[in-house]
């Protein structure tokens, strides 16, 4: 794409991925087109077409997670709807929960929000001197009232992969429900849920699931109840006042946000049949063409672990030169897009030490190329020698 | 389907939505002719739209059902 003289180059993937695969645009183009009935609701034929298409979606989103049965799958307007609905679903007053110390801000708020509200306790478990989480530490902190564990995935500031299998055993031994924040991570990274053992997923499906804004899920392990954050029509049940128990009506009410799950059922097809395992090798290969390019300049400061297996997503800082100059500068002359700051995480920043000033962060998605990167090298060094 | 609302054919009712296109999807690959319609007003339903069957091939489909756990509401004669 072209806007003025510049080729418009994305590195800002970990933000919303762009472009959508070719048929993404397509599905959701027809979806409005042919199935614009209220799904499953009325029984004709657009409402049963549009029903269709979110079966279509859950049963791709099960078959790339892992999961058997796609009623576990909750469909929501983003991962951060499904992180409110799982952490103030499970927890009750007097519990106490274990989180590391580079979440995001959709898991730290509602914490933080019970935790204002004195209804739980909180631990925040940092890095060790190597891993982004201290797996001794993190064990020692559970307590007699640890109800739940949360961790990401994935860094959307440091693209650093945390242990959940390791997690999950943890957390299975000691009884305690846990939540994986794979926003980062799905459609980027094999995640198996069942194989994994994890309780509670939440995903979005505007990144790396390649769909539009404004969907996302939450999968809710079979045995997990939750209370649900909204009551409301489902389709279901019409005759009785209360709502239904059963998944996945229990914790989907209101028209769903159709058009953008039938996008996101074609970006998860598209991944299907790319296969993630090549997705993730590809954005692996990029990564570490990035991150040596990026070596190569004075005075680079690259945060995460460039040698250890990470997302497609880079940090980092040049000294006397401010991560919002840069970025401002890459976007107005040479039409690469990236974003400064602090990502919505500043418990990462602070984890990280990059707090209140932020890195710049670069994160790459299947269509960019080696040569995009080679762009934005030169442009960089060009905006940091003007900068000096 | 040929035995359209005709006695020949049998009416599985379903809890929700999800769980009549997953029995429609189920019994499809399976090779049984299946269509989902809107419930018929005389069966009190749940969810609106029911799967119609061959009633020859009930058993089978509802064999296959239980095999898979898949949930189902109720089973009704046109
Ligand atoms: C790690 C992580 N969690 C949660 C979110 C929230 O996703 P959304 O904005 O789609 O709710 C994001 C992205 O913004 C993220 O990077």
């Amino acid at each position: 794409m072209r806007t003025g003289k510049h080729k418009t180059v994305y590195f800002d993937n970990a933000a919303s991925s762009w472009p959508k695969p070719e048929r993404v645009y397509r599905a959701m183009d027809a979806c409005m087109r042919n199935a614009g009935g209220n799904p499953g609701r009325s029984g004709h034929r657009l409402s049963l077409q549009a029903a269709r298409i979110i079966f279509e979606t859950r049963e791709s989103l099960a078959e790339l997670f892992g999961v058997a049965d796609s009623s576990r799958i909750i469909l929501t307007s983003n991962a951060t709807e499904s992180l409110n609905l799982a952490i103030k679903g499970i927890l009750k007053t007097g519990d106490h929960v274990i989180t590391t110390g580079f979440e995001h801000n959709s898991v730290m708020r509602p914490l933080r929000f019970l935790e204002k509200e004195s209804k739980l306790s909180l631990s925040c478990i940092g890095p060790s001197h190597k891993e982004p989480l201290d797996l001794p530490l993190l064990e020692k902190a559970i307590t007699a009232k640890t109800k739940l564990i949360v961790s990401m995935h994935g860094s959307n500031v440091s693209g650093d992969i945390f242990p959940i299998a390791q997690i999950a055993g943890i957390a299975k031994r000691h009884g305690i429900v846990f939540l994986v924040d794979a926003s980062q991570t799905a459609g980027s990274l094999p995640i198996d849920l069942t194989k994994l053992g994890v309780d509670l997923c939440a995903f979005t499906g505007h990144k790396a699931l390649l769909g539009p804004q404004g969907t996302g899920g939450l999968y809710i392990r079979e045995g997990i109840v939750l209370r649900a954050l909204k009551q409301g029509g489902t389709g279901s049940r019409s005759e009785s006042e209360e709502h239904p128990e059963f998944l996945p009506d229990k914790y989907e009410s209101g028209t769903p946000n159709t058009v953008g799950i039938a996008g996101l059922g074609a970006g998860v097809k598209y991944i299907l049949s790319t296969g993630v395992r090549n997705i993730g090798e590809k954005k692996a290969w990029l990564r570490a063409y990035l991150i040596k390019k990026l070596q190569d300049i004075d005075g680079m400061r690259i945060y995460g672990n460039p040698a250890s297996a990470g997302l497609a997503v880079v940090s980092f800082t040049v000294p006397e030169v401010n991560s919002s100059t840069i970025a401002r500068n890459l976007s107005d002359k040479y039409s690469i897009m990236t974003r400064p700051g602090l990502h919505c995480a500043p418990l990462a920043h602070r984890t990280i030490r990059t707090f209140p000033e932020g890195t710049l962060r670069i994160s790459l998605g299947i269509f960019n190329t080696t040569r995009e990167i080679n762009y934005f090298i030169r442009c960089l060094k060009n905006t940091i020698k003007q900068a000096e | 389907m040929s035995e359209k609302h005709n006695q020949a054919s049998r009416i599985i009712t379903f809890p929700s939505i999800h769980d009549a296109l997953k029995a429609e999807k189920h019994c499809r690959k399976a090779g049984f002719k299946v269509k989902l319609i809107p419930v018929p007003r005389h069966i009190s339903s749940n969810c609106g739209m029911a799967l119609e069957c061959l009633n020859r091939d009930i058993e089978e489909i509802m064999r296959g059902i239980r095999h898979a756990e898949l949930v189902i509401d109720s089973l009704h004669s046109y």
